[in-house]
C-alpha cells in the first residue's frame, strides 16, 4: 500500500502533458494567441461546430425555445462543474455532488413539507447540510490522507443512502407555486432562464477565484505536485479542504434548483448526473491529472454535452438511451489528450532522430 | 491484512508463526465480524437462521461473491471496474432473450455466452484504460453508463420471466448439492480457483507487483498492459456468470437489472481488506466481504431495521474499511521504522 494519493497513477502521458503545460508560460505566448490556440479555446471551437451543425441538421433548433431549454438543463451541471473543474485541477476527484445535491433535495422536502418550515429556512438549512457533507469529503481527504475517489465513491452511496432515510420512498411537490414559476421563468423574449443570474454570479466568481487569486494559482501547482506545492508554502489540506466544502455547498445550490425546476422533491433527485458534471469538466479540457484547464474551457464543456444530448431528444432519441452518449463523451473526453500526446511524442522522437542523423552525417 | 503490506515473502518462511497469522488476518476479522452479526441477528429472531434462511442467504450471497472476486482482481492492481453492474445486467437480460429466441438452447452453451459476453465487455473497459493511459475509474464510470444505456437501448420496456420458460434453468437456483444448493457450490468453486491463481501463479503475484508499483513492475519485466486487461478481462466474465446466474435466480430482467451493483460489490471488496490503492489483499477476503454485505441486508430485514438505511449503511462500510486501512498501514510504516531503527 503506497503513501501517495492515487489519483495520479505516474503513467507517461501524463508527463508529457506537463512538460507541455508548464512549457507554456516560458515560451511567453501573446494574450491573443494563447485565447485562439490553448486547450479552453479548442472546446469553444467544438462547440460553435456542434451548435452549427445542429442547427443544419436538427429540425427546429435553431431558435429561443432551444435557448431556454438547453440553458435550463444545463444549470445543475454547470454549478457543480464549477467547483468540481477547481478540484480536479488540483489534482483530486469529487463523485459526491450528485449525491449532495440528491440529500439536500431530500431534506428540502421533509423540512418543507412535514416540518412545515419558512421555505427560506429550508433553504438556508439545505445549504449548510451541503456545506457539512463537503466538509465531511474534506476532512476524510486532507486529516486522514484517503484518497479521494476512493471516499467520494464512498460517500456517493452515503449520502444517497441518507436521502433515502430522510425522505423514504415519498415525493414531495406541494412548493410555493411563485418559486417554482421563477425556477422555470426566461428573461424577457431572449429565451434566458432567469436563474442564469444566479449562476452566472457564480461562474464568474470561480473563474475570478481560479485565474486572478494567489489560491487559484496555488490549485494548479497543486495538480503538478503536491510535494512541491508545500515546499513552496501553499497549505495543500487547507485549499483542498476549502473546494470540497464548496462543492458541497453549491451542489446543495443545485439540488435546490433542481427541487424548484421539477417541483418535486424524491429521494433519487439528481441521481446520476456526477457522471455529466466530470464529463464537462473534461470536455472543457482540464486534465483529469491535474494542473491545467481554465473556466471558459468548462463553460463551453457544459455547453457541449447539453447541446449534443438536447439535439438527440429533438432527433426522437429516448432519454435512457441518450446516457450511451453522455458516456462516450465521458471516455472521448478522456482519452483524446493523452492519445494526443501520445501522437506528438511520436513525431518528436521521429525529429528527435533526423536530426540526430543529419548531426552525426555532417 | 497488515502483514501483506510489508512484502509477503518475508512470512512465507515462517511456516511456525501460520497460527498466529490467520488470527490477525483481515480475513479472520471480516469473518469474526459476521459470526458477531449473525448471532446478534439470530438471538433477536430466531428464524434468521431457519433451513431455509440460510439457504436464501447462501443463494443471494452467490452473486455478489463472484463478482467481488472478479473486481478483487482488478482492484490489486490498483484499478476498478465501475460498469460491472451494468455488465451484469446485460448479461443478465442476454440470457432471457436468448431463451426466448431459441427456448431448447443447451443450459452450459448459456452459461459460455454469458462468460463471453461479459469477457468482451470487462476487454473493452481493459484496452481503453491500458492503450489509453488513462485512470479507469473514468473510464468505466463511462462504460457503465454506455453498457446501461445500450441495455436500456435494447431491452426497452420489454421484461423477461425466464423461471418457466425451460424449467431446467430455473431450477437450478434451487437445486442441492449434499445439502448445498448447487450456486454456492459454484461461487466456492471460482473463489478457490481464483485463491489458487492468485496465491501460486507467476501472473497472480505480478497482479499484485503492479498494484504495489506499477512502474517497479514495468521495469522489472511484467507484462503490466496485458496483465491488467486480463484483470478486465477476468472481471467481465465473472460479471458475464454472475448475470447468467442472476436470471435463473430471479427469473425477470429487465432494462434495470443490476443497476447500483458497483456500489455494493466495490464495498465487499475494500470491508473484504483489499486495499483500494491496490497491492494487496485476497480474493479470499473480498468473498467472505461479500458474505457479509448480504448477510447485513437479510440480518437488516430481520432485525426490522428500515431497508431505506441499507445503502447508507454500505457507505458507511466503504470509508470505515478504507479508513481503518489507512490506520493499519501508518501503524506498520511506523513499527517498521522503530525495528530498523533498533537494528542500526
Amino acid at each position: 500500500m503506497s503513501d501517495t494519493p492515487t489519483m495520479t497513477p505516474n503513467t507517461t502521458p501524463h508527463q508529457t502533458t506537463r512538460t507541455t503545460a508548464t512549457a507554456a508560460p516560458v515560451k511567453a505566448r501573446s494574450t491573443a494567441r494563447r485565447l485562439l490556440l490553448g486547450r479552453n479555446a479548442n472546446s469553444v471551437y467544438v462547440l460553435v461546430l456542434i451548435v452549427i451543425l445542429a442547427s443544419i441538421l436538427v429540425p427546429y433548433f435553431a431558435g429561443t425555445a432551444t435557448v431556454s431549454f438547453l440553458l435550463i438543463d444545463a444549470i445543475p451541471i454547470l454549478l457543480m462543474a464549477m467547483p468540481m473543474a477547481l478540484i480536479i485541477i488540483s489534482g483530486e476527484i469529487d463523485l459526491s455532488v450528485a449525491s449532495t445535491a440528491g440529500l439536500s433535495a431530500a431534506t428540502m422536502g421533509v423540512l418543507f413539507h412535514n416540518q412545515h418550515w419558512n421555505i427560506w429556512w429550508v433553504f438556508v438549512a439545505c445549504i449548510i447540510i451541503g456545506l457539512l457533507c463537503g466538509a465531511f469529503n474534506g476532512v476524510l481527504i486532507t486529516t486522514f490522507g484517503l484518497p479521494s475517489l476512493a471516499v467520494t465513491i464512498g460517500t456517493l452511496a452515503l449520502f444517497r443512502g441518507l436521502a433515502l432515510v430522510v425522505i423514504g420512498d415519498s415525493a414531495v411537490a406541494d412548493f410555493p407555486t411563485d418559486l417554482t414559476a421563477f425556477a422555470t421563468s426566461t428573461i424577457g423574449a431572449t429565451g434566458i432562464p432567469t436563474f442564469m443570474i444566479f449562476v452566472a454570479v457564480v461562474v464568474i466568481v470561480f473563474a475570478v477565484i481560479l485565474h486572478f487569486t494567489p489560491f487559484g494559482r496555488a490549485l494548479y501547482a497543486l495538480g503538478f505536485s503536491t510535494e512541491a506545492a508545500s515546499f513552496v508554502g501553499i497549505r495543500v489540506n487547507r485549499s483542498k479542504f476549502w473546494l470540497y466544502v464548496a462543492s458541497g455547498g453549491i451542489s446543495a445550490f443545485a439540488g435546490i434548483f433542481w427541487v424548484l425546476r421539477y417541483s418535486s422533491a424524491q429521494s433519487d433527485s439528481v441521481s446520476g448526473l456526477e457522471l455529466s458534471v466530470v464529463a464537462a469538466v473534461l470536455l472543457g479540457g482540464v486534465s483529469i491529472f491535474g494542473g491545467s484547464g481554465g473556466i471558459v474551457g468548462v463553460v463551453a464543456g457544459v455547453l457541449i454535452i447539453r447541446t449534443v444530448n438536447y439535439s438527440l431528444q429533438l432527433a426522437g432519441l429516448p432519454d435512457t438511451v441518450l446516457t450511451i452518449v453522455t458516456g462516450t463523451l465521458l471516455v472521448l473526453s478522456v482519452i483524446a489528450p493523452s492519445v494526443s500526446a501520445r501522437i506528438r511524442r511520436s513525431t518528436e522522437k521521429r525529429r528527435n532522430h533526423n536530426i540526430t542523423r543529419e548531426v552525426s552525417s555532417a | 491484512m497488515s502483514q501483506q503490506v510489508l512484502s509477503p515473502a518475508i512470512h512465507e518462511g515462517r511456516a511456525g508463526r501460520t497460527f498466529g497469522r490467520i488470527f490477525v488476518s483481515r480475513e479472520f476479522s471480516v469473518f469474526a465480524a459476521l459470526a458477531v452479526l449473525v448471532i446478534v441477528t439470530v438471538v433477536v429472531n430466531p428464524r434468521f437462521l431457519s433451513g431455509q434462511g440460510v439457504k436464501d442467504l447462501l443463494l443471494n450471497s452467490t452473486i455478489f461473491v463472484i463478482m467481488a472476486v472478479g473486481l478483487a482482481l482488478v482492484v490489486i492492481t490498483n484499478n476498478v471496474d465501475l460498469s460491472i453492474g451494468s455488465i451484469l445486467g446485460l448479461a443478465a437480460f442476454g440470457t432471457g432473450s436468448l431463451f426466448h429466441a431459441f427456448p431448447s438452447i443447451p443450459i452450459p452453451l448459456v452459461f459460455l455466452i454469458g462468460m463471453g459476453f461479459g469477457a468482451v465487455l470487462g476487454a473493452i473497459n481493459g484496452l481503453v484504460v491500458t492503450i489509453a493511459g488513462v485512470p479507469s475509474l473514468v473510464i468505466t464510470l463511462g462504460t457503465l453508463y454506455i453498457f446501461r444505456g445500450i441495455s436500456n437501448a435494447w431491452a426497452g420496456s420489454t421484461q423477461y420471466f425466464i423461471g418457466n420458460e425451460p424449467p431446467a434453468f430455473g431450477n437450478l437456483s434451487v437445486q442441492t448439492l449434499f445439502g448445498i444448493p448447487l450456486f454456492a457450490i459454484a461461487a466456492l468453486i471460482v473463489v478457490i480457483i481464483a485463491a489458487v491463481f492468485m496465491f501460486s501463479t507467476r501472473a497472480g503475484r505480478d497482479l499484485y507487483a503492479i498494484g504495489s508499483d506499477t512502474d517497479a513492475a514495468r521495469l522489472f519485466g511484467i507484462p503490466v498492459n496485458s496483465r491488467v486487461v486480463g484483470a478486465f478481462i477476468a472481471s467481465g466474465a465473472l460479471s458475464g456468470l454472475a448475470g447468467v446466474l442472476y436470471a435463473s435466480r430471479f427469473n425477470s430482467v429487465g432494462a434495470d437489472t443490476g443497476t447500483g451493483f458497483e456500489l455494493q460489490i466495490v464495498a465487499a471488496v475494500v470491508v473484504g481488506g483489499v486495499a483500494i490503492f491496490g497491492g494487496s489483499g485476497t480474493v479470499t477476503g473480498a468473498a467472505i466481504g461479500a458474505v457479509l454485505l448480504t448477510t447485513m441486508t437479510g440480518a437488516l430485514a430481520a432485525l426490522n431495521v428500515s431497508k431505506f438505511w441499507q445503502q447508507a449503511i454500505v457507505g458507511v462500510l466503504i470509508i470505515a474499511a478504507i479508513l481503518l486501512d489507512r490506520i493499519l498501514s501508518i501503524r506498520t510504516a511506523r513499527k517498521l521504522r522503530v525495528s530498523e531503527a533498533r537494528n542500526v
